[in-house]
């Protein structure tokens, strides 16, 4: 049986706590001309590793996200931009027009908020479903295979901008492919060309976007996972007499869990803050149905230069995706461990 | 790997969508860059009834496509490569060593995802201008600018990729390379890295892609001479006119590079742990 | 030696980033804020937004206007042609940072907006006299650069307005001999000219500021204000609902509107639809570049004014909006003498004559119509409008709201009207309404 899944977390556990794995060459060669002593060299050793990493990260992501929130809590607004420091208190005044959901404003970002939570799940759940089954049908020898993968990795290859702007082309209704192939081609619709761009159907059209735009990213990181996977495991489990259906029950998917976990939620975070696919799309004002909540953020303060407010928004909105993302990974730790 | 009678089938099938669903937007683009603009905006046909090569000339005098396209090349493949190097020693100091704080920085690292670009544009640019002002590095309207803030972009999902990666690979192969007399850091270059080689490829192209499409930041962060494509191309749109078949034609030109690229790497992609030296 | 060892691991990483760096550093822009070097050669540094067919056409326009400007004043500009699409944040990055351009170019309806940031220069009495006095400007378009009371905070270099232009040909054929004068009549002629696949009337429904440009003309024809005297927004007075109401009917009642049109939404198409003749009318600014890149007979199109409402019906006699295009300084610029002399110099007649007649556009200076490429009948037309029942957007800094709120709603109003549902004051009157509550106050 291979319901063993992950060896290396079990390993894992039973580290040595303070972890380095013990260089046994180190007293055999006895050349040690260090002065430190070797046990802080150790420790700091994982430290001096990451230490680029949080720079970088403090530089670009925590301080400015932290200035932003220090933003949300005041009336920043055109006339105080030039001056940030003059800009008056507000408290919580610019949470309180973003949660009053009887006000016009509240009102408009709770429903851009849904229909982005919508958009996500949707959108990530096909791109990850396309990514999978286009990695594991690719696994095994046929003819083209190469050629495929490379098609596959076509739509991440382009720039956003074009992939998306293609898109808007084809969707158009008068002269769009899609209308093309639906009304003048197969005669649906009785002769009546949808809209696409605005309207209900410019939900649907924006998610097959997202998808068409980010399914090959999970295709390519699914398929650098599988080749990971021991292939012992499969003989193992084809001795056991697992069928194909039950070795990618079994074998599979579990060790694609560690991929699938980190993926998933990236796939969710990037799909919910993504600014590029509507607003190429449909412009800065996007259609009701598909208020995608960047985008709102970006047109209901950022452009008029409400800094205050928009970033009240943006952090209510961070402070959802990381709630989403604690109980996600405290639940997916919990069933990997369960496994 | 035993495979049932239907596979074959199914693949067909399943990988047949997956290409009809790539591909109809890519020959969309294909067709309408060899298509005079009058016949691109007067409605969609399969094959052009015109052909013509001018969208291809005209692209290089619309915008100065070439400078783009070096300043893109440029600020994706250093943040590319900078990235991957700065996640591969992290990931390896969380994927092999306990220490104090780890938990913390990879949560940290990870959260950084959830930022919403336009939080954090503003105050970024702030940084940038008053750093430059202090130091004399120029990072507003530069590419160094740009450079460091798409690797950094890249390296939360690096460091958690390449994490995974890496405790995907036996320790007991560490354990032997040390016994040989190599360092913690002589067992990440001798075997860590040539076992991870896929993964590290796999995030290297993501890497690059993040900063090759970037649209938000890019749009305030540069100027006439670092604009890159993901916000040059806009420049076909003009008020005139949407230059459709020059964008489309300006996009292939610009992709073809990319996917040479990726058929390159291609091999590395799919060289697994028991293709390499590993076993 | 294993710490030696590991440092020059790191090392590497160091070098690699090192690296990155001076890729970075050799061509940046020195930004005009920065570089003044008081005494000798001043360098300017400029941001036009994008008036001509593509950004290069546009450096390749004002490039030599530029290298006049040098030779005249050993003033050196560097021109940085920004794309519409980016020109809002780069100047909000300027604005905030106060690194960026000495002078700007941009659209008239952002001045109040910007006015109140104070990151422009003010242009009061004394500068304007330097320029040559005030009498020199068209008084719309100056009006159109700044809160009424204040100073303005740029010149008006581009002058534009709104006008109906109409395809002669499909009127001849449908057996209309002069363009419409009344509503009544435009509807009329668009019922006539809608057949064959072919629209009395085209309008980009999804163009936020088109949108919100119309909200206002139509607003002003029936004596509606977006602000009060107390410059509190009132978008949902009954007055704007029926402005509204009226153009958007256009499509839902009269049918002379392709259903297509609210789709439109990068500022061109239905420039396109009329060019090509698709339809038959077109309500916008000058559209002669389009016409020139589209290889087609100006001839073929007249230009005729939006028609005025009824005089009896209340509203204001107006049918077009200022539009242009302002020159501002930064407030920042240390190099404001230089910043200043280049104004002038694009405000001089002779520039004034160059640039107007290369975009198409109307000469600012009243000293800048005197050539003959300001006679034709088109632009004689268009300054006829500009002069006498055009009028400027409010001038508050909730101007860009407005613009936002208003011409969002009225994209879900258009493809309410595309898509058969009814449009009713009701209908209307709820969306602007919302717009309305979105509001907040910048001051």
């Amino acid at each position: 049986m291979v319901a063993r899944t992950t060896p290396h977390h079990d390993e894992r556990r039973t580290a040595p706590p303070e972890g380095g794995p013990r260089p046994p060459g180190a007293g055999l060669h006895g050349r040690v001309v260090s002065r430190i002593p070797l046990r802080l060299r150790r420790l700091g050793l994982p430290y001096m590793l990451i230490l680029p990493a949080i720079l970088l990260e403090l530089l670009i992501h925590v301080v400015p996200m932290l200035v932003g929130v220090g933003m949300s809590f005041l009336r920043l607004t055109q006339l105080y931009i030039r001056n940030w420091t003059a800009a008056p208190f507000a408290g919580l005044s610019n949470y309180q027009v973003a949660v009053n959901f009887d006000s016009a404003v509240g009102a408009s970002l709770l429903h851009s908020f849904f229909v982005t939570v919508v958009f996500t799940i949707l959108a990530v759940g096909m791109s990850w479903l396309f990514g999978t089954a286009g990695a594991v049908l690719m696994q095994g020898a046929f003819r083209g295979r190469g050629l495929l993968r490379t098609l596959f990795l076509v739509p991440y290859a382009l720039p956003v901008y074009a992939g998306v702007i293609t898109w808007s082309f084809m969707l158009q209704r008068d002269t769009g492919l899609v209308n093309h192939v639906l009304v003048d081609q197969l005669h649906l619709f009785g002769g009546d060309r949808p809209f696409w761009l605005i309207g209900g159907n410019s939900f649907a059209a924006v998610v097959i976007v997202a998808v068409w735009k980010s399914w090959p990213f999970a295709f390519l990181i699914l398929m650098a996972g599988l080749q990971n996977i021991d292939k012992d495991l499969y003989e193992a489990s084809a001795i056991d007499g697992a069928g194909w259906w039950r070795q990618l029950r079994s074998v599979t998917l579990p060790m694609l869990r560690p991929v699938n976990q980190v993926l998933i939620l990236v796939l969710f975070l990037w799909t919910f803050n993504d600014f590029n696919t509507p607003y190429v799309l449909f412009g800065n004002a996007a259609p009701q149905e598909a208020d995608l909540i960047s985008v709102h953020i970006y047109q209901s303060s950022f452009i008029t230069w409400n800094f205050g407010s928009g970033s009240a928004m943006s952090v209510l909105l961070l402070l959802f995706l990381l709630l989403v993302t604690a109980v996600y990974l405290v639940a997916t730790s919990r069933r990997k461990s369960d496994a | 790997m035993h495979e049932p009678r239907w596979l074959p089938w199914a693949r067909w099938f399943g990988l047949g969508f997956l290409a009809l669903f790539t591909l109809i937007p890519i020959y969309v683009m294909i067709s309408s860059s060899v298509k005079p603009l009058r016949d691109v905006q007067n409605g969609f046909s399969w094959i052009p009834t015109t052909f013509t090569l001018r969208p291809f000339a005209d692209i290089w005098k619309t915008v100065p496509l070439g400078t783009y396209f070096v300043n893109s090349l440029i600020v994706a493949s250093i943040s590319a490569v900078a990235s991957v190097a700065v996640a591969i020693f992290a990931a390896y100091a969380v994927s092999r060593y306990r220490f104090p704080g780890r938990r913390v920085f990879t949560v940290t690292v990870l959260s950084t995802q959830m930022f919403p670009g336009i939080l954090f544009l503003l105050p970024l640019f702030m940084i940038f201008v008053n750093l430059g002002n202090v130091t004399g590095v120029e990072l507003y309207g530069s590419r160094l600018g740009l450079i460091i803030t798409y690797l950094t972009f890249s390296l939360p999902f690096a460091i958690w990729m390449l994490v995974g990666y890496f405790d995907s690979i036996p320790r007991a192969l560490d354990e032997a390379a040390k016994v040989d007399g190599s360092g913690p850091l002589g067992a990440l270059f001798r075997v860590v890295i040539p076992a991870a080689v896929p993964g590290i490829v796999a995030v290297t192209i993501y890497a690059f892609m993040t900063a090759w499409g970037e649209v938000l930041f890019a749009s305030v962060m540069t100027d006439d001479n670092t604009r890159t494509l993901a916000v040059g191309l806009r420049g076909y749109a003009t008020l005139n006119d949407v230059y459709w078949n020059q964008v489309m034609a300006a996009s292939l030109v610009v992709s073809i590079p990319v996917v040479v690229g990726f058929l390159l790497l291609q091999r590395y992609l799919v060289q697994g742990l028991t293709a390499g030296a590993v076993k | 030696m294993r710490i030696g060892k590991n440092v020059g691991y790191i090392a590497v990483a160091g070098a690699l980033l090192a690296a990155a760096s001076a890729c970075g550093g050799e061509d940046t822009n020195a930004g005009g804020g920065g570089a003044s070097n008081s005494a000798e050669a001043v360098t300017l540094t400029y941001w036009a937004s994008n008036q001509g067919p593509s950004v290069d056409a546009d450096k390749q326009i004002l490039q030599p206007e530029l290298d006049k400007f040098q030779q005249q004043t050993g003033i050196k500009v560097n021109v940085e042609v920004v794309p519409w699409a980016d020109l809002l944040n780069r100047i909000l990055a300027a604005t905030t940072s106060g690194k960026g351009p000495d002078v700007v170019n941009i659209g008239n309806t952002w001045s109040a907006s910007l006015q109140a940031t104070g990151a422009f220069l003010p242009m009061d009495d004394t500068v304007l006299t330097g320029l040559g006095g005030k009498e020199r400007f068209l008084g719309p378009s100056l009006a159109a650069a700044g809160a009424a009371g204040k100073p303005p905070v740029g010149v008006p270099i581009y002058g534009m307005t709104y006008g109906l232009y109409y395809n002669k040909k499909m009127f001849a054929d449908a057996g209309i001999d002069k363009p419409p004068a009344t509503w009544d009549e435009l509807v009329a002629d668009g019922k006539k000219l809608t057949k064959d696949g072919k629209w009395g009337l085209a309008v980009e429904g999804a163009s936020v500021s088109e949108n919100s440009h119309h909200a206002f003309i139509f607003g002003q024809q029936h004596g509606g204000d977006l602000f009060d005297a107390s410059g509190k927004p009132q978008f949902d007075s009954p007055q704007n609902v029926a402005a509204i109401k009226q153009y958007l009917d256009l499509m839902a009642v009269h049918k002379i509107v392709n259903p297509s049109n609210a789709e439109y939404a990068n500022g061109t198409e239905a420039v396109q639809d009329f060019v090509n003749g698709k339809a038959g009318m077109l309500m916008w600014q000058s559209i002669a570049s389009n016409i020139k890149a589209a290889g087609v007979n100006e001839a073929d199109f007249g230009l005729a004014p939006i028609p005025l409402p009824d005089p009896s019906s209340g509203g204001r006699q107006v049918n077009g909006m200022v539009a242009g295009i302002n020159l501002s300084v930064f407030n920042y610029t240390k190099n404001k003498d230089a910043a200043l002399k280049f104004v002038k110099f694009m405000t001089s007649p002779e520039e004034q004559k160059i640039l107007n007649k290369t975009y198409g556009s109307l000469p600012t200076v009243t000293d800048g119509y005197d050539d003959p490429a300001f006679q034709t009948e088109n632009i004689k037309a268009f300054q006829q409008i500009l002069a006498t029942t055009a009028a400027p957007l409010p001038q508050v800094p909730e101007e860009s709201q407005f613009e936002t709120l208003v011409g969002t709603a009225m994209n879900q109003l258009w493809a309410d009207a595309a898509s058969g549902k009814p449009i009713t004051d009701a209908t209307v009157k709820a969306k602007l309404t919302q717009a309305n509550q979105q509001v907040q106050p910048g001051s």
